[in-house]
């Protein structure tokens, strides 16, 4: 006799993995080796400035907002933070989370005179509230982009996709966790699935800026830093 | 064992007091759930019942069903219960042997035809028959031919419930479940592995009172597998405040926090071990210091490790994900190398056109 909700989760957590993790991997290696590889053309001006430093300055100076367009666009900016740090809390530190990326990085094994490397987790309190702030700041940035004639025009399916993929893990798993509605197994399992479709979708979509805005602000200050301007 | 005497008998000679078996009552009545106004229904009951015939079957089992139920403190009244039903036949158990025993089932059998109770713990191999067998009968002939008279089945232990560690990846033996193979017989799944003592009289003495208890998707009774150990853990505190012990002789298991990193599936396992607890309410596995298996679900063997925590991949992932990395290294590399052939090459094939050129070609 099976449980096919622990059927369903044991899917998730074995062959549904295993085939999200080689497409996310490879689609994100793939995209990132290609990008460097390309390389860009060879500026053969006389540096006016040290676009390095101004490179490394931008990576960091560009998750500052500039001055005046908090006021101008408010739900875009602070959403867009709140959104971005609630999801990174949920993700970073609650105790399941930790124990997955330790398992999957392997922390433990690099430094095995630990009993285990990982970082401590948030109380469910704190969790729990940055996870609901996040939907609640998604939920905003989903109506000002659906009301303003201008961000709608602008928005293409790859948004709202992304949109859809980054808002179901946060709900499916606050549904798990709190026992909310369903059998338990079954969201965890539906949580898990959710995960997985964002994992496979990620070298495909915006979703690739988590990785690639770095070098991409760098590129962007290098050449301000070159050229001898702010960035 | 049909002139045993009946309960108020025993607990008389056991020196259990009128006031010892009410208690008792109360405490089964809100086990199983039931009202309060339900007691002395279930009082009245256990006096009365006529002692029904019980047959125990064991198949492929380790007997540590058996060992738990008759494990517990002697004289307790779950042992009086036990006492009070005609137990014709359990072959680890009864005295008699080989032909004797069987002479006894099915003596039981055609005495109590249609209302006896049948107790199967162990799984039934199906692959080949003869790969169990109790005195020259294979396990799932006596299954079939003591399921027919049978009023009701109690499937105790995972694996006459659910196939339990018989049914474990590679099931050489083809093992299943009770259920799989009687189909017009009311089951009621007690698994665990095994199931705590409490539990099976309860649901017993639940049966002799009211009939089958109400029973979940799993044919489990819901008043004993309805909620998690997880939602009745008093370890759960720490598993909110994220305080987790990350190793079997850290602080944190110094200090008793949560083992869901060790691998503990409470979460998604339904049964009474926090409430109830074991050995008469000492403790349970996980206030022991171990996490929880998971044995009353199942597939419990299978599901992804013992030690492995439930938020963790299950399969054998690593490879694979390097092969991906590698792979995703090659072609992303690829795929820039072409882009700057098909650059050369259309610069190399660029044309220096002006205005009389256009001109003649126009």
């Amino acid at each position: 006799m099976n449980n096919p909700n622990f059927d369903l989760l044991m899917w998730a957590r074995g062959p549904g993995f295993d085939i999200a993790l080689i497409i996310f991997a490879a689609g994100i290696v793939l995209r990132i080796v290609e990008i460097i590889v390309l390389g860009r053309k060879k500026d053969l001006a006389p540096a006016k400035g040290n676009g390095v430093a101004q490179g490394i300055k931008t990576i960091f100076s560009r998750s500052i907002p500039r001055k005046g367009l908090v006021h101008y666009a408010p739900i875009t900016y602070i959403g867009g933070y709140i959104f971005h740090l609630g999801f990174f809390i949920a993700f970073f530190f609650f105790g399941a989370h930790i124990v997955f990326l330790d398992e999957l990085l392997g922390f433990s094994q690099w430094w095995p005179e630990a009993i285990s490397f990982q970082w401590p987790a948030f109380g469910r309190v704190i969790i729990e509230s940055a996870v609901a702030l996040a939907v609640l700041a998604m939920i905003a940035l989903m109506y000002t982009r659906l009301t303003d004639p201008v961000r709608r025009a602008l928005s293409t399916f790859d948004d709202y996709l992304v949109w859809v993929l980054s808002i179901l893990p946060m709900v499916t798993g606050y549904i798990a966790v709190n026992k909310l509605f369903g059998d338990p197994v079954f969201m965890l399992a539906l949580h898990i699935l959710s995960v997985e479709l964002l994992m496979i979708a990620f070298p495909f979509t915006k979703l690739m800026h988590a990785f690639t805005f770095v070098m991409a602000r760098y590129y962007n200050g290098s050449i301000q830093g070159r050229k001898g301007a702010e960035s | 064992m049909a002139d045993k005497p009946m309960l108020p008998e025993l607990m008389k000679a056991h020196g259990v007091s009128r006031r010892g078996f009410l208690k008792y009552c109360a405490s089964l009545t809100s086990l199983m759930a039931l009202s309060p106004a339900m007691m002395p229904r279930v009082a009245h009951a256990l006096e009365n019942a006529p002692r029904p015939s019980v047959i125990w079957l064991s198949f492929q089992e380790c007997t540590g069903c058996t060992e738990s139920i008759t494990r517990s403190h002697a004289p307790t009244i779950e042992d009086l219960i036990f006492n009070a039903v005609s137990l014709d036949y359990h072959h680890t158990l009864q005295a008699a042997s080989g032909h004797q025993a069987e002479a006894a089932r099915e003596k039981a059998m055609k005495d109590n035809w249609g209302k006896y109770v049948l107790v199967v713990d162990g799984s039934i191999p199906i692959k080949n028959e003869g790969f169990s067998c109790i005195a020259g009968i294979s396990n799932l002939q006596m299954l079939k031919d003591t399921a027919a008279g049978a009023a009701a089945i109690v499937s105790v232990g995972t694996c006459a419930a659910f196939g339990g560690i018989p049914h474990a990846n590679p099931n050489p033996t083809g093992a299943v479940a009770v259920s799989e193979i009687i189909k017009d017989k009311p089951i009621i799944n007690v698994p665990g592995c095994p199931p705590i003592p409490v539990v099976m009289t309860g649901v017993l003495a639940h049966f002799l009172t009211f009939g089958v208890p109400e029973l979940d998707e799993l044919g489990r009774p819901k008043a004993f597998y309805g909620e998690t150990i997880h939602d009745r853990c008093y370890r759960r505190p720490f598993y909110d405040k994220g305080m987790f012990a990350e190793g079997f002789d850290d602080e944190g298991a110094r200090e008793g926090w949560c083992l869901y990193k060790l691998g503990c599936k409470g979460p998604t396992t339904k049964s009474v071990c926090a409430t109830l607890k074991w050995n008469n309410g000492t403790s349970f596995p996980i206030e022991a210091g171990h996490p929880c298996l998971g044995c009353t679900e199942p597939d419990f063997w299978d599901n992804g490790g013992f030690y492995k925590p439930l938020s963790v991949p299950a399969g054998d992932y690593r490879k694979l994900g390097l092969a991906a990395v590698g792979a995703g290294a090659v072609a992303g590399a690829a795929g820039a190398v072409l882009a700057r052939a098909g650059k050369a090459k259309a610069a190399a094939a660029h044309e220096n056109v002006d205005a009389h050129d256009l001109e003649k070609k126009s």
